[in-house]
């Protein structure tokens, strides 16, 4: 990674200019996962002077600056409760506090990292997005966008509506990136399943959330049923962590053991 | 380009590349305390403070780091020492490469977290790998010089 010219802003304004205005900008957000990428950035843009790390705890939401670092929302009191602490959880297994104290959740979400733990997560969750020129989407609709880098995700938007909901993902050690992972949660009206780390980004198990919709009490044959559905229509692929075939297999484990935990 | 860093209590003005890292900049200034192991965040060795929170100095562009307060083993000495006598009395420590940022991080976990769990004590260095000694013996040094100084 080559960067030529770095540019702390002091507005979202002057981010917005340089962001449109050469293809080869780019906003850092911690900078983490920097080293991995092999391009040139022409501009870099720092949003650190912008105040975008504050969580605000409202009464239907909870608002996450885009430069919060993932050790601060894990640190939440709140968050630490919501949801049995999903958030937290999902957070507290990614590497070392060396990289949580650095990588922050806005470049989490808008890196769309096939390997995130807290996506899986924030789609179960009904997370929306606050972007500057954009305004509001939901995260399942910028994680199906193509090619959209010409804006700045300001903050994240979670409902707190309660329920029930487990996150679970399988690694070879405890500081690598997951071989795969599973957000699953039930409220009052639904549940849903989300599968990530296939190794692509993280998507919902659609079929199977319309099957296990279906029913008002779940024994274990649904539960079952449910599990497989997963394991078949969500694409997988090999990578040097784990075969296609493998996935598969712990999908359909792994969704079965959230299903069981929360309904 | 020009950065201004606090560097264990003294201001720095260092002249640095815009995709330069914090550790090849404190290294090239002869903060030699602070290793390079994997380049890839996962080891911890690179470990310092800033503002007093341990970050991998190998992920951290040294220009984002500008207006902060870094903290190498160099800066926390006497502490660093005391922990390594721990480490030493435990059999917890051989070739020393990782004890620069072993002895930091416990140094930002102690003012972090107030009489830390054993599983607590695990997770917050669950990013500080060692390559010869393991961690039991660790945790047990850890464990004794958190009694003794806490």
């Amino acid at each position: 990674m080559k960067i030529n010219n770095y540019h702390k802003v002091n507005t979202l304004d002057e981010a917005y200019a340089l962001i449109t205005g050469n293809k080869s900008s780019s906003i850092i957000a911690g900078g983490a996962w920097l080293k991995f990428s092999k391009k040139t950035i022409e501009d870099a843009i720092d949003l650190s002077n912008l105040n975008l790390d504050k969580i605000v705890e409202a009464e239907e939401t909870f608002e996450i600056g885009c430069m919060t670092t993932l050790r601060n929302v894990e640190k939440n009191q709140s968050l630490q409760n919501f949801y049995d602490g999903i958030i937290v959880k999902s957070i507290s297994e990614i590497m070392g506090i060396q990289i949580r104290n650095i990588a922050t959740i806005g470049g989490t979400v808008a890196g769309r990292y096939g390997f995130s733990d807290l996506i899986p997560v924030l789609l179960v969750l009904d997370t929306k997005l606050l972007f500057y020129k954009k305004g509001t989407i939901t995260l399942e609709e910028f994680l199906n966008l193509k090619g959209f880098n010409s804006d700045i995700l300001i903050k994240i938007i979670i409902n707190k509506k309660i329920g029930k909901a487990k996150f679970i993902s399988m690694r070879k050690t405890s500081n690598d990136f997951s071989v795969i992972n599973v957000a699953v949660l039930k409220n009052d009206k639904e549940c849903k399943i989300a599968v990530g780390a296939r190794p692509n980004g993280a998507i919902f198990a659609k079929k199977a959330m319309e099957y296990i919709n279906n029913f008002k009490t779940y024994n274990k044959e649904v539960i079952d049923e449910c599990a497989s559905i997963t394991s078949k229509e969500i694409s997988f692929g090999s990578n040097s962590r784990a075969s296609k075939e493998y996935r598969v297999e712990l999908c359909r484990v792994l969704v079965k053991r959230g299903l069981q935990e929360v309904l | 380009m020009k950065i201004q860093l606090i560097i264990n209590g003294y201001k720095k003005e260092l002249e640095v590349r815009p995709d330069e890292y914090l550790l090849d900049t404190l290294r090239n200034y002869n903060y030699l305390s602070v290793k390079r192991g994997c380049d890839s965040s996962s080891c911890g060795v690179c470990t310092v403070l800033l503002d007093g929170s341990p970050i991998a100095s190998c992920s951290y562009l040294s220009i984002k780091a500008s207006g902060h307060e870094i903290t190498t083993a160099e800066g926390i000495q006497k502490e660093a020492a005391q922990i390594s006598t721990y480490f030493g009395n435990e059999g917890a420590d051989q070739c020393g490469f990782c004890n620069p940022a072993l002895a930091l991080t416990v140094y930002a976990m102690k003012r972090e977290l107030s009489n830390p769990t054993d599983e607590e004590i695990r997770d917050y260095l669950v990013g500080n790998l060692c390559r010869c000694s393991g961690y039991v013996g660790q945790q047990r040094a850890i464990r004794a010089y958190l009694e003794d100084t806490l």
